[in-house]
C-alpha cells in the first residue's frame, strides 16, 4: 500500500505542486491549509509523513509539529519542512521539535520526491 | 489523474493574497499599532514571494522580498509602522499585481522607483532605532570542510543551497575539491564526488555553521576549525553576546506567538470545507439546468395534454425536482458582496488623498449574496457612484465644519436582500443634489423643456442622461459627464432600477435594485396577436380584464382608471403591429419599476412560466423593447419584454398626450 502523506501549506499553488509531484510518485496525498487544519486532518486519519510549510496563518508549522507529537497516533511520524526560511535558529527549533528533513523553497519537485523516498525508506 | 495548471492556480492565489495584503494595509492605516495586521501583511508578502519564486515569477519574488523585509522589521519591532510605509507598500502592491499579470513586461524602472520610496519610508521612521547598534561586530575566520555521501543527491540533498546559506553568514571563499572525481568511464553522473573547503569570515557564532548542516549532518563529514578571531580582540565576547541578544529576543517573541493557543477561526475552519470550482464549470452547469428546465416545461405541456395520470404524476415530480435543482444552482452561483465592497476601501482611501477631503467609508451587509455575474457587472457602476459621492457629494473639511457637520465625510455602502432583489445603497452625508442646477443644466442642454413640471425623482433621473454633468469644473475624478449614463445603462442591462433620494445640505442616497440572478426568471406568459411574450413576474403588479366599455372609453386616451388612480397604458397589439383583431376580452397586465407603473394590454394571459433567458444577438442590440428571448415547452421562441423600457415609454406617451391637451 502506498504511503499517506499530509501536505500543509497556506499557498494553494505550492500545495498543488507538492501534490502533483507526490501523487505522480505513487503516494496518497492529503492537503491542509494551515497548522490548525493540519492537526484536524492528522486527527482524522493516519499519515506516514508530513510535509509542511513554516510560516502560515492560524498556526505555524513549528507549533503544528509540537502539537502533533502530542497525538498518540503520530508521535513518531517524520516531518519534512518545505519553506523559504533558512535561518539557523529556526532550523534548530525545527530539529528539536523532531523535524526530519528541510527543503528550501523554491524547490525542485524531484528533490522533494527523493527526500520523501529516503525518509520513508528508513 | 489530471491536475490544474499550477501557474493558473498561482495567479488566482496571488490575486487573493494581494487583496488580503491590501485589506491588511488599510486596516493598519487606521490603527498603526495593530500587530495582527502587521503579521497578516507580512505573511501575505512572504507567501507571495515564496510561491512566486516557485513558479518562475522572479521579478515579483525579488521585488516582494524588499517589502517583506520591511514588514519583517516592523514585525520584530525594529522600525515602527507608519502611514508612509503603508502608502509605500500599497503602491508597491499595485506594482506586484502588474508583475503577476505581465511577468515579462518592462518593470525595472518602476520597481526601482518604488523601492526607493519604500526605503525612504522605512528609514524615515527607523534610522534612530538601528543606528546605535551599528558598531562593526567582531568577526571570526573559520575553516570548514565538508563532504556528503555519494548518494546524497539521489536522496534529495542539494549541496548548492547549503553553500548559499554559508554565504549568507559572512564572507566566503569556497573551493571545490575535485580530487574524488573518477575517470570518465567509471563516473556515475548521479553520484556526488566533490567535497568542499570553505573559508568563512563571520560575526555569527560557531553554532550558526552547524545549523546550516543540521538536517544533513547525520550522513556527512563536517569539520569546522576556528582559525583566528579578527582584530578587535577584546571586543570579541561582548559584541557577540549583543548580536545574539536580539536574535534570542526575537525567537522568544515568535515562540510566544507560536505557542499561544491559535484561535480556530470559525471562518477559516469553514473555508477549509469548501471546494473550489472554476467559474466556467458553474456556467456550464447553469446552461444544463437551463436546458433541463426547458425540457421539463415541454414534458409538462405534453403531460397536461394527455389523459395519462401516471405520466402527469411523473411530470409533476420532474417539475418539482428541476425547480429545486434550479434553486440550488442559484445558491451555488451566489457570492457575498464582501469582495466587491472591499475594493472600495482602497478607492475611498485614494479619493480622500486626491481630493484632500477626509472621508470615512462605512460598509454594511457584506454577507449579502448575489449572483456571481451580477457582482462582476456591478463593480464599474459602483465605482462611478462612489467616486461621484466623494467628488461632488462630500464637501471639504472646512465647508463641513462651517455648516456644523463632522470634519470627515461619510460614505455609507450597504447591501441587503429584499424579495427577489438585492438593494445596494450608496449614501453620503454631503451637500445633496442641487435641484436647481440639475434643472438649469437639463434645460440648457435640451433634455427637458423650460419650466417642464417634473417630480423630484424624474429630475434626479436626469443625471443619468448621456452627457449630463453639473460640475462646472471637470476634475480628475468625475465630472466629465461620462459615467453616470454608463451606470444607468449597466443597471438597465441587469434589469435593475435606480432610485435617488436627496436632501439639500444633508446628503444623497442612490439605491440600485438588482434582480438576484440573471439566468432564469419566473415569467408571465402572455399572447399578443399570434405571438407569445414573457413578462418578468417580479415586475407584474396585477392583471385585470379590460372591459369593452373601458376599452371604448380609453380610445384615444393614454390611461385607464385603476381603482381611482390613472395608469398610463400601452396596447401591445398596436405597438407590435400584429394586424390582428383584438380578442373579445382583452387583459391588462400592470407592471411597475418601483415608483412608476404602466399597464400593458394583451390578448390573453397564458400563465406563469419559468424562463431561461437567452441573450439577443448583436444584430438586435438596438431593439429596446425586448431584453431577451426564451424557448417555450413546445419549442417556440417567446420574446421577453423589457419592463424598464416599456414603463418609460408608457410614461413618455402619457406626457406627450397630456402636453398635447
Amino acid at each position: 500500500m502506498s504511503a499517506n502523506i499530509l501536505t500543509v501549506d497556506d499557498s494553494a499553488s505550492i500545495r498543488l505542486t507538492t501534490r502533483v509531484a507526490l501523487s505522480n510518485a505513487g503516494y496518497q496525498v492529503t492537503e491542509a491549509v494551515d497548522g490548525v487544519d493540519g492537526i484536524a486532518k492528522l486527527n482524522a486519519g493516519q499519515f506516514d509523513l508530513v510535509v509542511t510549510d513554516l510560516n502560515m496563518p492560524n498556526m505555524d508549522g513549528l507549533t503544528m509539529i509540537r502539537e502533533l507529537r502530542k497525538l498518540t497516533a503520530h508521535t513518531g511520524v517524520p516531518v519534512i519542512f518545505l519553506t523559504t526560511e533558512s535561518d539557523g535558529e529556526i532550523k534548530q527549533q525545527a530539529k528539536a521539535a523532531g523535524a526530519t528533513g528541510w527543503l528550501t523553497k523554491p524547490f525542485d519537485p524531484e528533490s522533494l520526491v527523493k527526500i520523501v523516498k529516503k525518509v520513508l525508506g528508513k | 489523474m489530471s491536475f490544474p495548471d499550477p501557474i493558473a492556480v498561482f495567479r488566482t492565489e496571488a490575486a487573493e493574497l494581494l487583496e488580503q495584503i491590501e485589506a491588511g494595509l488599510l486596516d493598519l492605516n487606521v490603527n498603526l499599532g495593530d500587530k495582527d495586521q502587521v503579521d497578516a501583511v507580512f505573511r501575505g508578502l512572504h507567501t507571495l514571494k515564496g510561491s512566486g519564486a516557485m513558479f518562475g515569477f522572479e521579478a515579483l519574488a525579488a521585488f516582494t522580498h524588499h517589502c517583506e523585509t520591511a514588514f519583517d522589521r516592523v514585525r520584530k519591532g525594529e522600525v515602527p509602522a507608519t502611514h508612509a510605509l503603508v502608502t509605500a507598500v500599497l503602491e508597491a502592491k499595485d506594482h506586484m499585481r502588474a508583475l503577476v499579470e505581465t511577468p515579462s513586461g518592462d518593470h525595472e524602472a518602476m520597481s526601482e522607483a518604488l523601492l526607493v520610496n519604500l526605503r525612504r519610508a522605512v528609514d524615515g521612521g527607523g534610522d534612530a532605532a538601528t543606528a546605535p547598534a551599528a558598531a562593526p561586530p567582531a568577526q571570526t575566520l573559520y575553516k570548514i570542510r565538508f563532504s556528503l555521501p555519494q548518494n546524497a543527491m539521489a536522496n534529495g540533498t542539494n549541496p548548492l543551497p547549503l553553500l548559499d546559506e554559508l554565504r549568507d553568514l559572512g564572507t566566503c571563499r569556497i573551493v571545490a575539491d575535485r580530487s574524488g572525481i573518477p575517470s570518465l568511464d567509471e563516473l556515475v553522473p548521479t553520484d556526488l564526488h566533490i567535497s568542499w573547503d570553505v573559508e568563512l569570515l563571520t560575526a555569527e557564532p560557531r553554532s550558526a555553521i552547524d545549523d546550516v548542516f543540521i538536517f544533513v549532518m547525520d550522513d556527512m563529514e563536517l569539520t569546522v576549525e576556528e582559525i583566528a578571531a579578527q582584530a578587535q580582540a577584546p571586543a570579541v565576547i561582548a559584541p557577540a553576546s549583543v548580536a545574539a541578544a536580539p536574535v534570542a529576543a526575537a525567537a522568544v517573541v515568535s515562540a510566544a506567538a507560536a505557542s499561544a493557543p491559535a484561535p480556530v477561526d470559525a471562518k477559516t475552519a469553514k473555508a477549509n470545507e469548501n471546494v473550489r470550482v472554476p467559474a466556467e464549470k458553474l456556467d456550464e452547469l447553469m446552461d444544463r439546468v437551463g436546458e433541463l428546465v426547458i425540457a421539463q416545461s415541454r414534458l409538462s405541456q405534453l403531460a397536461g395534454g394527455s389523459g395519462d395520470l401516471t405520466l402527469r404524476a411523473v411530470s409533476e415530480d420532474v417539475e418539482r425536482l428541476s425547480g429545486e435543482l434550479r434553486d440550488t444552482m442559484m445558491v451555488l452561483r451566489m457570492v457575498p458582496v464582501t469582495h466587491l465592497f472591499s475594493r472600495f476601501r482602497r478607492l475611498v482611501h485614494d479619493l480622500a488623498n486626491e481630493t484632500g477631503k477626509r472621508i470615512e467609508l462605512i460598509t454594511e451587509g457584506e454577507t449579502t449574496e448575489v449572483d456571481k455575474s451580477v457582482i462582476e457587472r456591478l463593480a464599474d457602476p459602483l465605482v462611478h457612484l462612489v467616486r461621484n459621492s466623494c467628488d461632488h457629494g462630500l464637501e471639504t473639511a472646512d465647508e463641513r465644519l462651517a455648516t456644523g457637520k463632522t470634519e470627515a465625510g461619510h460614505i455609507h455602502l450597504s447591501a441587503r436582500q429584499q424579495a427577489g432583489e438585492v438593494i445596494i445603497t450608496i449614501k453620503d452625508d454631503g451637500r445633496g443634489i442641487n435641484k436647481d442646477r440639475v434643472r438649469a443644466k437639463a434645460e440648457s442642454s435640451g433634455l427637458i423643456a423650460a419650466n417642464a413640471s417634473l417630480t423630484d425623482q424624474e429630475l434626479y433621473q436626469l443625471i443619468f442622461q448621456p452627457g449630463f454633468s453639473t460640475a462646472s469644473e471637470v476634475t480628475n475624478l468625475s465630472g466629465r459627464g461620462v459615467g453616470m449614463d454608463v451606470v444607468k445603462r449597466t443597471i438597465d442591462a441587469l434589469r435593475g432600477t435606480i432610485n435617488v433620494v436627496s436632501r439639500p445640505g444633508e446628503g444623497s442616497e442612490i439605491s440600485l435594485a438588482i434582480p438576484l440572478t440573471l439566468a432564469i426568471i419566473d415569467g408571465l406568459l402572455v399572447r399578443v396577436g399570434n405571438a407569445r411574450y414573457v413578462i418578468p413576474l417580479s415586475a407584474v403588479e396585477e392583471c385585470l380584464e379590460l372591459s369593452v366599455e373601458e376599452d371604448m372609453r380609453s380610445r384615444g386616451r393614454s390611461f385607464i382608471s385603476l381603482r381611482d388612480s390613472l395608469v398610463p397604458f400601452l396596447r401591445l397589439r398596436d405597438l407590435f403591429r400584429t394586424g390582428t383583431k383584438p380578442d373579445q376580452f382583452q387583459k391588462v397586465v400592470v407592471i411597475s419599476t418601483g415608483s412608476e407603473r404602466v399597464g400593458l394590454v394583451v390578448d390573453q394571459i397564458i400563465g406563469d412560466h419559468q424562463t431561461v433567458i437567452k441573450g439577443m444577438s448583436k444584430l438586435h442590440h438596438d431593439v429596446a423593447t425586448f431584453s431577451g428571448a426564451t424557448i417555450l415547452g413546445d419549442g417556440d421562441v417567446a420574446l421577453i419584454l423589457d419592463v424598464g423600457h416599456l414603463v418609460a415609454e408608457g410614461q413618455q406617451q402619457e406626457a406627450h398626450l397630456r402636453a398635447a391637451g
